[in-house]
């Protein structure tokens, strides 16, 4: 039905599309690892010894065939997914696919995407960018001005506060024809890079901030002119205007050429496109800070000016859509993050929660980044249940859907953080359990 | 010779030390001091802002002198919204826009319906919303006259306004809509540590 309506946790399934050839992927992957299994554990000749390929028997492609890099065409299934066709085509999100990812950084290509009114093509020569309200010398920049000015470089997770929110549900539509990957339909909206910018604190000190301003509208340039109230003291903390994210500059889809980067906020108050702040007494009471990005509790009232996402964790490897190709080792991966600091610790639970040991962080300690974790399992080919959870450096243990459940009961859309579950069978496949 | 570097090596210390004083001293002047300025933006005044000035704040600050009526808002929503919303502005099967009226009584059970009516706690948030953001196709074409008679037609399909009304910049921020104190804030960490 309407994609205006609840595009952030939307579980519609729809048309099939050509992403039901991902499976394949794996398929064949396991192949492989089947061979290797054999390779190691019996003495004796391959079945099929090697030869020598042809990439090894004559020069390979030009150089710089592809002045902007493409990934090898054997990767062409690793996509953002919509989990519906987006109608108004500009209205809707495309999740990315975890399942498919290492480490903590995603590439800009697949950051995931979340838009009321399309992706407007914006020309940086006449953009513009007004800093005004409650200020003392109301300010116009260009996207050159801001480049002159002291940068910053933060690496920062964005997550959509509508993420996992088919998990409300004790019987969430999860895989579809159109994502044949749980972790991604469920956990898509959820990105990490390295953001460039310039501290809002430095711009606030150019237009000379009045002590009586305690909020600031952010707008965007699109034609939904997206705006949120932020408190000021997130200015003041750690809020960035950015224009340039893993090392290029902001791609179209994330704000081009200028946004907002609110760390640790839902996704949506880190405006894209960003043409204006104003500075203010009282919040704006904008509509997508009352009627959307509010959270429903049973009693009918909702929460407002939920801002932090608070700590999560997820196995990404392996998780629904992968298929183990034998018992033996395996090294469990997945990913952690807080938008009140670093995550401290993460628990893997390979018997569904009963038991729990301490995996390995992996990488730097980020405060509101993405935690890569791993975690040496060997399965013995029986069913189990797999899980994780996440610890940050406050001390907040990520709960469980039931303990969620007791507070916000399952209308409050936004927010869910809670253990995502997965299930071994016997043959190897995994599904989600709730 | 041993003594001797010995000795150097205490002066260059004591310098070292008096040199690491002096910068924590500048660094604290610099910071009582007023934030650095770049000299970089332009200048702007109100009237170069004027075109992009359009927010609207639930006090009314923001809205452009003018008026609309009911009875006018229900032509304009035939011609520019019905389209997307509904005849009725319900939504439904076969409209891309959400439903824009009913559901007041239902956000406490199981099945809440949230709309304009049911749910948003200001309509100085529904003339800024139409103003800035609708049709989704032409956003911004809209003449006041028209925003504030949508406004009025809206709230009066919610059961919020009577028929004959005409809504202007000081009637507006003066409706008291029927969720205004459905909002709490944020009291989260809201759930307690599982048990190890």
């Amino acid at each position: 039905m309407s994609n205006l309506k609840n595009n952030d946790n939307e579980e519609t399934e729809e048309d099939s599309d050509k992403t039901l050839k991902s499976r394949r992927r794996f398929l064949s992957a396991s192949a492989a690892l089947s061979g290797f299994a054999v390779a190691q554990n019996s003495v004796g000749a391959l079945d099929n010894p090697l030869t020598v390929p042809q990439w090894s028997k004559e020069p390979g492609a030009a150089t710089n065939k592809n002045p902007y890099g493409q990934p090898s065409s054997f990767e062409s299934d690793v996509v953002r997914r919509t989990r519906s066709a987006p109608n108004p085509p500009g209205v809707g999100s495309s999740l990315t696919p975890l399942q498919d990812l290492e480490g903590i950084i995603t590439p800009g290509g697949l950051h995931y995407e979340r838009h009321h009114a399309g992706v407007p093509q914006i020309d940086p020569d006449q953009h513009r960018f007004v800093v005004h309200g409650l200020v003392s010398n109301p300010k116009i920049f260009t996207i050159d001005d801001i480049l002159r000015l002291p940068s910053v470089s933060r690496i920062h997770f964005l997550e959509c506060s509508g993420n996992s929110g088919a998990l409300w549900s004790d019987q969430p539509t999860l895989a579809s024809a159109r994502i044949p990957f749980p972790v991604q339909a469920i956990h898509g909206l959820l990105s990490c890079s390295e953001w460039t910018g310039v501290r809002l604190s430095t711009i606030l000190e150019q237009v000379g901030v009045s002590k009586t301003a305690k909020w600031f509208l952010a707008e965007s340039a699109d034609s939904a002119g997206m705006t949120r109230s932020i408190p000021i003291d997130k200015a003041w903390d750690d809020a960035l205007v950015v224009y340039a994210q893993n090392g290029e500059r902001l791609r179209p889809e994330q704000g081009y050429p200028l946004r907002l980067l609110l760390p640790g906020f839902e996704g949506n108050t880190s405006v894209k496109w960003l043409r204006r702040i104003k500075l203010s007494t009282e919040p704006f009471q904008t509509r997508e800070e009352t009627s959307k990005y509010t959270d429903l509790l049973p009693d009918g009232k909702a929460r407002q000016f939920t801002f932090v996402m608070e700590a999560k964790s997820v196995i990404t490897y392996p998780s629904p859509g992968h298929v183990l190709s034998g018992p033996g080792f395996y090294e469990i991966r997945g990913l952690a993050w807080s938008g009140r600091g670093y995550i401290k610790r993460v628990d893997v639970s390979i018997d569904g929660g009963l038991t729990w040991k301490q995996a390995t962080l992996e990488g730097p300690r980020l405060s509101k980044a993405l935690q890569r974790f791993r975690f040496p399992w060997t399965w013995s080919s029986s069913p189990a249940i797999i899980q994780s959870r996440a610890i940050d450096n406050t001390g907040y243990v990520q709960p469980t859907r039931e303990q969620l459940v007791a507070v916000r009961g399952v209308n409050s859309n936004y927010h869910f953080n809670g253990i995502t579950r997965w299930e071994v069978n016997a043959d190897g496949t995994l599904k989600h359990i709730v | 010779m041993a003594h001797s570097n010995i000795s150097y090596s205490g002066l260059a210390m004591i310098r070292y030390i008096f040199i690491l004083c002096v910068l924590a001293l500048s660094n604290q002047a610099s910071a009582a001091k007023k934030p650095a300025q770049y000299g970089i933006g332009q200048a702007i005044t109100d009237s170069d802002i004027a075109a992009w000035n359009i927010d609207v704040s639930p006090n009314g600050n923001g809205l452009p002198a003018g008026s609309g009526s009911v009875t006018n808002g229900q032509v304009v929503f035939k011609d520019k919204c019905a389209v997307c919303h509904g005849p009725d502005a319900k939504g439904g099967t076969g409209f891309v826009g959400p439903q824009l009226v009913g559901g007041q009584g239902t956000l406490n059970t199981s099945t809440p319906v949230k709309t304009i009516g049911s749910f948003w706690p200001y309509a100085t948030t529904v003339f800024d919303y139409i103003n800035r953001a609708m049709p989704y196709t032409k956003p911004q074409s809209l003449t006041s006259t028209e925003v504030y008679s949508l406004t009025a037609y809206l709230l009066f399909l919610n059961g919020i306004l009577s028929e004959t009304t005409v809504l202007d910049d000081h009637s507006l921020p003066l409706v008291l809509m029927p969720n205004r104190n459905g909002f709490v804030g944020d009291p989260r960490p809201d759930v307690k540590k599982p048990k190890r």
